[in-house]
């Protein structure tokens, strides 16, 4: 909309010369709330009556289930009501092709932290003392805990519903003649990378209430980023109509793709208030959050990447071990992304990757912020510094040589529509002051740098339907108050202020004036949840056309009354008005007129799904209707005498399409380099040879704090994209894929030796230091030992087996708990 | 919930301790709560006064989410007992407003966009409350050291430090917030 410069110009407000809303800073519609204590998370909720659950977990990492016996449990004197899996045994999974959970473990276990019983009490100590008196008899049967043995013993099946062995989902695509380009190519990068599973830990554990109420409405709320797919489950598990069913997100305290699965006890609380007739809450203790997991997937890769002379990107090709743990989430998709979403911002000549998710007894991994695609990033553009050194090619002039552009197709068939990478590259080149400081810092500090691309959204949804991914509903009041209606999950990245911005620029209010009604299934429209980085993009389209639809009943009341054109008609920040006149009228007023000619007021706007991707099977996952993009250059210090090292500086650029509130795509960048950073530095899920985790806590489980956490800079590109809401595009996963391998990128800058292992724990860099002689490593003192042959240092390993015996492969596991034998 | 009654049977049959009145002194408002020994002053505070605002997020001490000020002291309410904080000054986040006006740290956070999910943040700025409260004027280093006992998973701390900069008037805000700031409490 544009502006009038006199009365409502963006000079006087403060906006950015184009908009009156869009790009400004402003605060969230409920950060007050936050701020001031008032927002009700699910746990704050306490209805009367209502009663506590807790959940049996499994002891052992695979184990039948003969028999549950409550007599002592019931007999406790605070137990209201005990549930077991055979009551409730539908199975369920968010993707609906791989439906293999049970709420409670009806057959049997399959890690330990399997849920396997329930038990609603009158308050929260006698439902955990309650457990305790519940018996199970077990038939332990062996537990696969390492994804090779998984592989090897396919006789021994975690789920008997697989096709083959303990394969949760192979993909094995070709795009051109792979080894015929790799036999051209001047330079030739092939290394092994491992990459550590980690979890979300969001600071709010899981939380559920159900209430059954006397009229057969069950009701739950839940601290879940997919109302619609609890929606849609709970129905399908508990045999009730979904017209019967309302699911209502309250406030929620972080996610980050952990609470994107329907969980265990959503419907163990429905459950327990079908047959209690009161409403039950159950919420996890913090161990609880580690078992619920469905984190960061452990991936072992074999990557070979082959450079022409001039140092294009000719041939890409990856083997991908995907460690699953014990049940499928979205482990299907998981599978595709870990090889579909890595062909951009480059051009890829030709491209193979195989990757291969297995089942083992461990917690279910799942979409954590970077679903699938940041491992392999990591490999990748560690791979490509590789390559590009063989060549004697600077880091971000081989990022730049092989830029694929814009309007563009990847070559897997997707279509890039705008693209702000090379902007990204200038921006963190400059910051950094890459050209004058790189290679010149001294033995010890090191630049790294890396790019990567993310999905807004995926064309595919997540079951086939011809309907709108996201629903956008507005009210307008005559009182001048609008009243959005909004489907989407906030979870904290802002999405229930994205409508106030958006329709208020649209249809000329204060975004002051908006209320937002948002994630509750009987009030607002549906909108498939906060995953894959969908919301800006979806609903902000969603709301455009919902606004629009409403300013032409305004401008058309407010013209007629003037005796003007409809187009003539502006407005911005509360006020109508005609450029250039003395005519205007408050925004209240001007729906009065509206009113008056249309009847009551309201509109709808929906997303629809286009159809996007590849002509092949798995052509449309990792199809998005726009890419975001981004560049990292991280500086580290590393201490070559105990390998600890530190980061002194992440310049981070991203391609948002446009900041609709930079603030807070800011917000979504800095958290999104720290979760990166916190994965490379110390973030580990590992666990006993018995499958038990070794540290299901925050004090064990390490995540920085305040003091561990590296000052960054974020710089925002706007590349404006076609399709996107004001050019608008992802901004809340992308940012976390490049600062992995840009800080082991530039610890081999600092001191010459190539970390592929998560965590970068010191003691790896130390050990690799001490085998390693080359050139830049040979200036240290460390590395005068002439323990290690350079020949064995430098061939590649021929597999994946190879090189985890490999010197400073990832042999640094066994210590490290995950390869443990 | 069950009635008195019923609690002391089944506390006798479980062999529960019997509750104790215990008076705490919370935001201002003097409230007799009858807890048991073993209640954290979190279940208090949260569970029986019914101020959500103080988070629950690990119960053992390791996230912050919990913390309140004890005599103007930030403490974590988790791992501390409600029956030791008898006659101690304590300070939720609901009680950082002061005459219907939010504390300027709350209004830093609002404005700089330090709370995303929000879960973390009361504990958080009752943290740089008490900060401010003894330094009005604390280094970035001092404001690190003195929120590093509380985890935020969204922010990555970046605007958090730069709130507190802002709540003590050592930053401003790059480009400011053209609402005006009422500070009233919705």
């Amino acid at each position: 909309m544009s502006v009038d410069g006199k009365r409502n110009g963006p000079g006087a407000l403060g906006g950015n010369g184009e908009f009156d809303v869009v790009g400004r800073r402003l605060r969230k519609v409920d950060g007050l709330k936050k701020a001031t204590g008032e927002a009700v998370y699910a746990d704050d909720i306490k209805l009367p009556r209502m009663l506590h659950c807790k959940i049996l977990r499994s002891p052992h990492a695979h184990a039948r289930i003969k028999h549950i016996d409550f007599t002592r449990c019931r007999a406790h004197p605070g137990v209201v009501e005990v549930l077991e899996g055979r009551e409730i045994p539908t199975r369920y999974g968010v993707i609906p092709w791989t439906p293999d959970e049970q709420a409670l473990a009806a057959d049997k276990a399959r890690f330990i932290g399997d849920e396997v019983a329930a038990v609603a009490a009158v308050d929260e100590l006698a439902a955990e003392e309650a457990l305790e008196l519940i018996d199970v008899e077990w038939e332990i049967l062996p537990a696969l805990i390492e994804p090779e043995d998984a592989l090897r013993e396919e006789a021994n099946k975690i789920h008997e519903s697989s096709k083959k062995g303990n394969i949760s989902k192979h993909v094995d695509l070709s795009f051109g003649d792979v080894q015929g380009a790799f036999a051209g190519c001047a330079a030739i990068a092939d290394e092994s990378f491992f990459y550590e599973g980690s979890t979300h830990t969001p600071i709010e554990p899981h939380c559920a209430i159900g209430h059954y109420d006397s009229d057969g409405n069950l009701t739950v709320w839940s601290s879940t980023q997919i109302p619609h797919y609890v929606h849609r489950e709970l129905a399908r598990v508990l045999e009730l109509p979904e017209a019967r069913i309302r699911v209502i997100q309250p406030f929620l305290g972080g996610a980050f793709g952990g609470k994107s699965d329907p969980f265990s006890l959503e419907f163990v609380v429905a459950k327990l208030s079908m047959k209690t007739g009161r409403p039950v809450k159950c919420l996890f203790t913090r161990e609880e959050v580690f078992w619920a997991h469905r984190g960061r997937h452990p991936m072992k890769m074999r990557f070979r990447v082959g450079l022409s002379k001039q140092g294009a990107i000719e041939a890409v090709d990856s083997k991908i071990l995907i460690d699953g743990g014990a049940y499928s989430s979205f482990g299907l998709v998981t599978a595709y992304y870990a090889g579909q979403l890595l062909t951009g911002p480059y051009r890829f000549g030709t491209y193979h990757f195989d990757s291969t998710r297995v089942f083992t007894n461990k917690p279910p991994c799942g979409p954590k912020r970077g679903h699938g695609s940041v491992q392999p990033r990591f490999a990748f553009e560690v791979a490509l510094d590789m390559a590009a050194e063989k060549l004697g090619i600077d880091p971000i002039e081989v990022r730049r040589i092989n830029f694929i552009g814009e309007n563009v197709r990847t070559v897997n068939d997707q279509l890039i529509t705008s693209n702000g990478f090379l902007r990204c590259l200038e921006l963190v080149e400059t910051a950094s002051g890459w050209k004058e400081r790189k290679g010149k810092l001294g033995f010890g500090r090191g630049l790294g740098v890396a790019g990567s691309m993310y999905i807004s959204g995926t064309a595919y949804p997540v079951y086939p339907n011809e309907m709108p991914q996201a629903g956008i509903q507005v009210k307008l009041d005559r009182s001048g108050k609008v009243t959005i209606f909004s489907g989407a999950s906030d979870i904290g990245q802002g999405s229930n202020s994205l409508p106030a911005y958006l329709i208020a620029e649209e249809i000329g209010c204060d975004p002051r004036d908006c209320v937002v009604v948002a994630s509750d299934t009987d009030l607002t429209p549906v909108d498939l949840g906060a995953y894959s980085s969908r919301i800006t993009f979806m609903v902000g389209i969603a709301c455009l056309e919902a606004g629009q639809k409403l300013w032409a009943q305004i401008s058309a009341a407010v013209a007629e009354k003037w005796g003007v054109e409809a187009a003539q008609v502006d407005g911005a920040l509360g006020t109508i008005f005609v450029s250039g006149t003395e005519q205007r009228i408050s925004f209240r007023e001007a729906v009065q007129l509206a009113e008056a000619k249309f009847g009551t007021l309201g509109s709808t706007g929906s997303y629809r799904t286009q159809k996007l991707g590849g002509n092949y099977r798995g052509g449309t996952i990792g199809a998005s209707p726009a890419y975001s993009f981004g560049a990292h250059v991280v500086e580290v210090e590393v201490d070559p005498e105990t390998g600890l090292w530190k980061v002194e500086r992440v310049w981070a650029a991203h391609d948002c399409g446009r900041a609709l509130n930079p603030t807070l795509v800011e917000g979504q960048i800095e958290g999104s380099v720290y979760m990166g950073y916190a994965e490379a530095a110390m973030e580990e899920m590992t666990y006993y040879p018995s499958g038990l985790h070794r540290g299901p806590s925050l004090l064990d489980y390490r995540i920085p704090t305040s003091l561990d956490t590296p000052e960054l800079t974020a710089l925002i590109v706007e590349s404006n994209d076609p399709n996107g809401p004001y050019g608008a595009k992802e901004a809340g996963e992308g940012p976390l894929h490049p600062v992995i391998p840009a800080i082991s990128n530039a610890i081999y800058d600092a001191v010459g030796v190539r970390l592929t292992e998560l965590p970068f724990h010191p003691g790896k860099v130390l050990r690799l230091l001490r085998n390693n002689r080359s050139p830049r490593a040979e200036r240290s003192e460390v590395n005068r030992s002439p323990r290690a042959e350079r020949s064995e240092v430098e061939r590649p390993p021929a597999s994946l087996d190879e090189a985890r015996e490999a010197p400073g492969g990832t042999s640094a596991k066994s210590s490290a708990g995950v390869s443990v034998r | 919930m069950a009635s008195p009654r019923t609690t002391a049977i089944f506390n006798a049959v479980l062999g529960r301790p019997p509750k104790v009145l215990v008076s705490l002194d919370v935001n201002g408002e003097r409230h007799e709560v009858a807890v048991e020994p073993r209640t954290t002053l979190l279940e208090a505070i949260r569970y029986t006064l019914g101020l959500t605002g103080s988070k629950q997020g690990c119960d053992k001490g390791d996230c912050g989410a919990c913390t309140v000020l004890s005599n103007g002291r930030a403490i974590l309410s988790c791992i501390s007992l409600a029956v030791e904080h008898q006659g101690d000054r304590l300070t939720t986040i609901e009680g950082l407003a002061r005459e219907g006006k939010v504390h300027p740290v709350q209004d830093a956070f609002d404005l700089c966009g330090a709370l995303q999910c929000g879960f973390c943040q009361s504990g958080m700025m009752i943290s740089a409350a008490a900060l401010l409260e003894r330094n009005a004027k604390p280094s970035r280093q001092e404001i690190k050291e003195a929120l590093s006992g509380n985890l935020c998973r969204c922010t990555g701390y970046t605007k958090i430090l730069d709130a507190v900069e802002v709540a003590s008037g050592q930053r401003e805000w790059e480009e400011r917030d053209p609402r005006p700031t009422t500070g009233a409490i919705p």
